[in-house]
């Protein structure tokens, strides 16, 4: 009605066909399909465009405001989109309009929306002039920071930090005064967010108020009651820890940071040992030294295992990060006793996180100490009786190599490898495999040969398949490393005797590994050794092993010349595409297809065979698009005959004949060409 | 259907209940539980159905809002059939206008969010109100749509499924006092979950053993202390009730504490054990005190004392001979909840014929009063009951042998502030008022020297 008065929409809209689509958006905003509303939110740029500048401020944004009622992935969009909305309300002179909606998402109980809320909020804080800052946008802050409900009074502390920076100190002081009140909430969840925004909300305070209105909330905080407040602490503690000069630090954070270590709570203790790294960053060498050093040893004999497992998993980087003069005599004297205990821990997380850091211990220490302290270490590791460990230890060998060399492992290496690959789990014979190529690597070829090889091929006749494919890729692998002359003295000849395997399954496994080493050992070898042994296998009695030449053929065709593919493949194949089984046809038909550049004359061959002339053939084949198409048909007739009632019985005839024919075609092309489809396709 | 009632014993007041509500649900009530505020009450059915009612400020409860939460289920791999009925249910801290509840089955447990809604959307582009397409010609404006108000609507959604994670049956949830994080018991372990995340919880308490044939005890309540987030009970089959302190340690299969009373050897019988399995546990409302129901007994005990309880109360000793029987009838499985008052005063526990248990903890007094049809009637008394062994003193009395084990008072609850009471008794749900505490402050029953005068008016309003 009225609306048609506006200025600026009137004239577009009318006689506009681009009308429709917005009408048809505007209206799905309420459509009882959660889809159709989300779609509709995403495209809310869409609509606003439209809508202009002005009826967007004054309609879209109340209605939107009031929107919260709908699910989480609507409201999510929707909080996401108004993040970007500024020019399509006017510009930054206008995005205070952009408050309202934003503040009623920022109360909605999902997490996920508010946090996304909160962000929109963020982003639009920078585009707010400082006068409107304080005129629109802190008066918002305020408003959530004193709600009814948690939910508004969370979402207000990730809003202090930024519009602290650019408002008066007057308003600046009311705003560290809310901050205050909110970290000492009723509510844990308040606290909790209070707690976690901590750190970030100092960075943009003045050093002094840091000191005095920082350190304390930080320290009321990290002596909550509720375990959850007081482990959110520790990361602020480590953000406040930067901002302060080294000389406070031992005043003002440590008592605190101490006092967490050695919280009641082991979920404490373990963000501090998780947050360990940062934290020997934030305060220095001296402190490091002094306090921390004492602090990680207890966190390593920790009684609770996820704390050793968080501490022991920093152990290398918290070794590196030690001040160079003092390191070595640190890491001897203090650390090393305590991951000496560890790696006989009695809990298999503790000692797998520590396998899998140990072993960077020994580029830190030299070749000496590595050789007198960390190798027994390792030797116990590599025999430890849960497969993750030895695994860990196995996957970071490459340290220890350039160390000392990996032949002063290798005596014990050997049998754990060996016990690993023959695991009864196939997950940790999996894993296994997939670093043999890297210890091939540091072993050298020798010793590989002469003692891995066996398993590498023990593990192609695996009863699993997962284990027998990555076996194969191992191969290709191994190929890639030592090259291909070692691969035709070592392991092709193995790979081709399993061709005459008994077991189909082992048949077939010679022809992957054909098709992964075909392209690795190159032309000639393939060729020359593994295309005789596919082409003999295409007789094979098992269908499965004769489609699988195929396959076969069509993935090493790229590999031969163009000669044996004349003479050697494309009669194979051809033979395979009259195969009795019908995958056999099928696979063989689109290695034909598949390679056709390289076989310009199959196509036409096959076309020449005897019953793709027939007459029969020709008369199906022109009727098969009626087949399809019968339904359609059917429709066809029904529509003109329908104003002749009296013709209905003439309809019946005539659709009874139709069946007949249909039938019948059906039944004969099912009995004399069963991949029909496929010839079609290639035809 | 408001009623008044009063009761009197050794001429001395101790309640006077008046009965405000009884509802009828169509299946048999298997929950009941107030919120944090006592605004709002939540009952579970066999039938998965979830009924909350909404107390008016008049001081009744109305129905606010029935919702079906849980449906029957066939669990394919192990052949077994997943019953709907509603466990438990627990209410989240207030979050925000809308309130939040958790109902579990016997594998599921499921946050609701029950919210009202009273504005509509009106104004399409495209169709009038009615639903009908306008003629495209007309349509020469773009028209955004208005909220208008409308007739209140509540609905009920469901928000999360917690799903996959019990192996047994559920037969606790509680909410943790970091309103984070939630515990779901079974009968053989205990799982933490975060309220926000479905797909994985820890596993913080299990007792199966290795070999299922050295199974001694199973778990039979778990609940969380109300105030430290760290503390947890659980009480079980065995009649121990542990307490476990989170911050030891992440597995909490170690027990900080364990209340246990030595056994009299007196009493020992084929029975000792199944009557001293635990059936519910409550943590008192300041959180020093545990109250644990047996099938005889109902026990105080101080977290302070572990070697016995400060406090222990007959429910129904008279049924100390009939064992027998019950065991063979199975009632002696039956598993009755208990319930403090809000100042932690008073404690209440249901029995059979419809009876429940109130024992003022201070004089040590006590009461049986009926949840029943007939004495719910308007305007009738409640009058105290009394079960005799022997002979009958006076003309009600009930003799022990006429009691009826099929009417049982399982699930009760006390308002967190007021003296009101919610008893289910199979299908039907009584709430009875205390008529001296109107108006939220005189929270503690009081003993008047004189019997109290009918009441004639509706109750007076409470808040």
């Amino acid at each position: 009605g009225n609306r048609a008065a506006q200025p600026g929409t009137t004239q577009r809209a009318e006689g506009d066909d681009s009308l429709y689509p917005i009408a048809v958006l505007i209206d799905e905003l309420r459509n009882e399909d959660v889809q159709l509303r989300l779609n509709s939110i995403k495209k809310l740029s869409t609509i606003a465009l439209a809508l202009g500048v002005e009826r967007t401020r004054t309609e879209l944004l109340p209605f939107l405001t009031d929107t919260i009622y709908d699910e989480d992935e609507v409201l999510l969009a929707l909080a996401e989109q108004l993040g970007s909305f500024t020019v399509l309300v006017g510009g930054p002179e206008f995005v205070h309009c952009l408050l309202p909606p934003l503040e009623s998402l920022a109360t909605v109980e999902e997490t996920v929306v508010r946090d996304k809320a909160v962000e929109s909020l963020q982003k639009i804080s920078q585009e707010h002039s400082p006068v409107d800052l304080e005129v629109h946008f802190v008066p918002l802050v305020k408003r959530l920071a004193s709600g009814d409900w948690f939910t508004s009074r969370t979402s207000a502390c990730g809003l202090f930090s930024v519009c602290y920076p650019r408002v008066s100190s007057t308003v600046k002081a009311e705003i560290r005064q809310h901050f205050r009140t909110l970290c000492s909430d009723d509510t844990p969840m308040v606290r909790r967010a209070a707690s976690s925004k901590l750190g970030e909300f100092a960075k943009v305070l003045e050093l002094d108020y840091v000191k005095s209105d920082i350190i304390p909330l930080f320290t009321a905080l990290a002596s909550d009651e509720q375990d959850s407040v007081r482990l959110l602490a520790v990361e602020a503690g480590v953000s406040i820890a930067t901002l302060l000069p080294q000389e406070d630090l031992e005043d003002l954070v440590m008592p605190t940071l101490r006092q967490a270590a050695e919280d009641k709570s082991w979920r404490v203790r373990y963000m501090v040992a998780d947050k360990f790294s940062e934290l020997q960053k934030a305060v220095g060498p001296e402190i490091t030294k002094n306090d921390l050093v004492p602090a990680f040893q207890n966190l390593l004999k920790d009684c609770e295992a996820e704390v050793r497992t968080a501490a022991a998993n920093k152990v290398k980087v918290f070794c590196e990060s030690l001040p160079e003069d003092s390191r070595e005599t640190i890491i001897m004297t203090h650390i090393l006793p305590c991951v000496k205990e560890l790696v006989s821990d009695t809990n298999q997380h503790v000692k797998s996180a520590l396998a899998s850091v140990i072993m960077g211990l020994s580029t830190i220490l030299g070749k000496d100490n590595t050789v007198e302290h960390l190798l027994p270490l390792f030797l116990v590791q590599l025999k430890d009786e849960y497969p993750e460990v030895r695994l860990n230890i196995i996957s970071n060998l490459d340290c220890v190599n350039e160390v000392i060399g990996i032949r002063q492992l290798s005596q014990s290496l050997l049998p754990a490898i060996v016990e690993l690959a023959e695991d009864a789990k196939w997950r940790v014979r999996l894993a296994i495999i997939e670093y043999m190529p890297l210890l091939a690597g540091q072993l050298g070829v020798e010793f590989f040969d002469e003692k891995l090889n066996s398993l590498c091929m023990a593990w192609l006749i695996d009863h699993v398949y997962a284990i027998r494919e990555a076996a194969t890729c191992n191969l290709m692998k191994l190929v890639e490393k030592f090259g291909a002359e070692w691969a035709q003295n070592t392991i092709v000849p193995k790979v081709l005797g399993m061709a005459n395997d008994s077991n189909y399954l082992h048949r077939m496994t010679t022809l992957f590994c054909i098709n992964a080493l075909s392209e690795v050992c190159g032309q000639e070898i393939t060729t020359k050794h593994m295309l005789p042994v596919v082409l003999k296998m295409s007789t094979d009695q098992v269908a499965n092993v004769r489609f699988n030449v195929a396959r076969c053929l069509q993935k090493i065709g790229p590999v031969l010349d163009s000669s044996a593919l004349q003479a050697d493949v494309k009669p194979v194949l051809e033979k395979l595409a009259t195969d009795q089984d019908m995958d056999v046809k099928y696979f063989a038909l689109e290695a034909i297809s598949g390679m056709y550049p390289f076989i310009s004359l199959t196509f036409q061959h096959i076309s020449s065979q005897k019953h793709f002339n027939s007459p029969l053939y020709c008369f199906f084949f022109s009727f098969s698009p009626c087949c399809l198409g019968y339904r359609r048909l059917h429709c066809v007739i029904v529509k003109f005959f329908k104003h002749y009632l009296w013709m209905s019985c003439i309809y019946f005839i005539y659709s009874c004949i139709y069946l007949f024919i249909w039938s019948t075609c059906t039944f004969l092309k099912g009995s004399s060409d069963a991949h029909f489809p496929q010839v079609d396709m290639i035809l | 259907e408001a009623g008044v009632g009063g009761f009197y014993q050794n001429k001395k007041t101790f309640f006077s209940f008046f009965f405000i509500l009884v509802c009828d649900p169509a299946d048999v009530i298997s929950t009941v539980e107030f919120n944090q505020t006592g605004e709002f009450l939540a009952t579970g059915d066999k039938g998965g159905r979830v009924v909350i009612f909404q107390r008016e400020p008049q001081g009744e409860y109305n129905v606010y809002s029935t919702f079906q939460s849980h449906e029957p289920e066939f669990d394919y791999l192990k052949s077994l059939e997943i019953e709907e009925r509603i466990n438990k249910i627990r209410w989240l801290p207030l979050h925000n206008p809308a309130h939040f509840l958790l109902a579990t089955n016997d594998k599921t447990i499921k946050l609701w969010k029950v919210s009202e809604r009273d504005k509509r959307a009106e104004g399409y582009n495209l169709r009038d109100e009615e639903g009908r397409l306008k003629d495209l010609s007309t349509v020469t404006t773009l028209q955004v749509p208005v909220l208008r108000p409308m007739d209140l609507l509540v609905e009920a959604s469901p928000r999360r499924v917690f799903a996959n994670a019990h192996a047994y049956h559920i037969n606790s949830i509680s909410v943790n006092s970091d309103c984070e994080t939630y515990l779901s018991a079974d009968d053989l372990r205990i799982n933490l979950w975060n309220l926000n995340i479905t797909d994985r919880s820890f596993n913080i308490v299990d007792l199966k053993p290795e070999n299922m044939e050295d199974l001694s005890e199973v778990i039979t309540v778990a609940e969380f202390h109300p105030h430290h987030c760290h503390l947890l009970a659980f009480s079980s089959s065995t009649g121990t009730t542990r307490l476990c302190d989170m911050r030891a340690s992440a597995l909490c299969d170690q027990h900080a504490k364990l209340f246990e009373e030595a056994a009299d050897p007196s009493h020992r019988s084929f029975f000792s054990e199944i009557v001293s399995s635990v059936s519910d546990v409550k943590f008192s409302h300041s959180g020093r005190y545990l109250l644990t129901r047996d099938y005889l007994t109902v026990k105080v005990w101080d977290l302070n004392m572990e070697n016995k309880p400060v406090e222990t109360y007959q429910v129904h000793d008279y049924l100390r001979t009939k064992l027998c029987s019950l065991y063979e009838s199975d009632c002696i499985f039956d598993k009755f909840e208990c319930a403090w008052n809000g100042t932690d005063s008073v404690i209440m526990t249901g029995a059979y014929n419809n009876y429940f248990r109130m024992f003022d903890r201070a004089s040590l007094r006590d009461v049986t009063l009926e949840a029943s049809r007939e004495v719910c009637k308007r305007r009738a008394v409640l009058q105290p009951r009394r079960v005799c062994v022997g002979k009958k003193q006076k003309e009600t009395d009930v003799s022990v042998d006429s009691l009826d084990f099929r009417k049982k008072i399982l699930h009760t609850a006390w308002h967190p502030k007021e003296n009101i009471i919610a008893i289910a008794a199979s299908n039907n749900l009584y709430i009875f008022q205390d008529r001296l505490t109107p108006n939220g402050h005189h929270n503690t029953p009081e003993i008047q020297s004189a019997p109290p005068k009918w009441q004639t008016q509706p109750n007076p309003p409470t808040y």
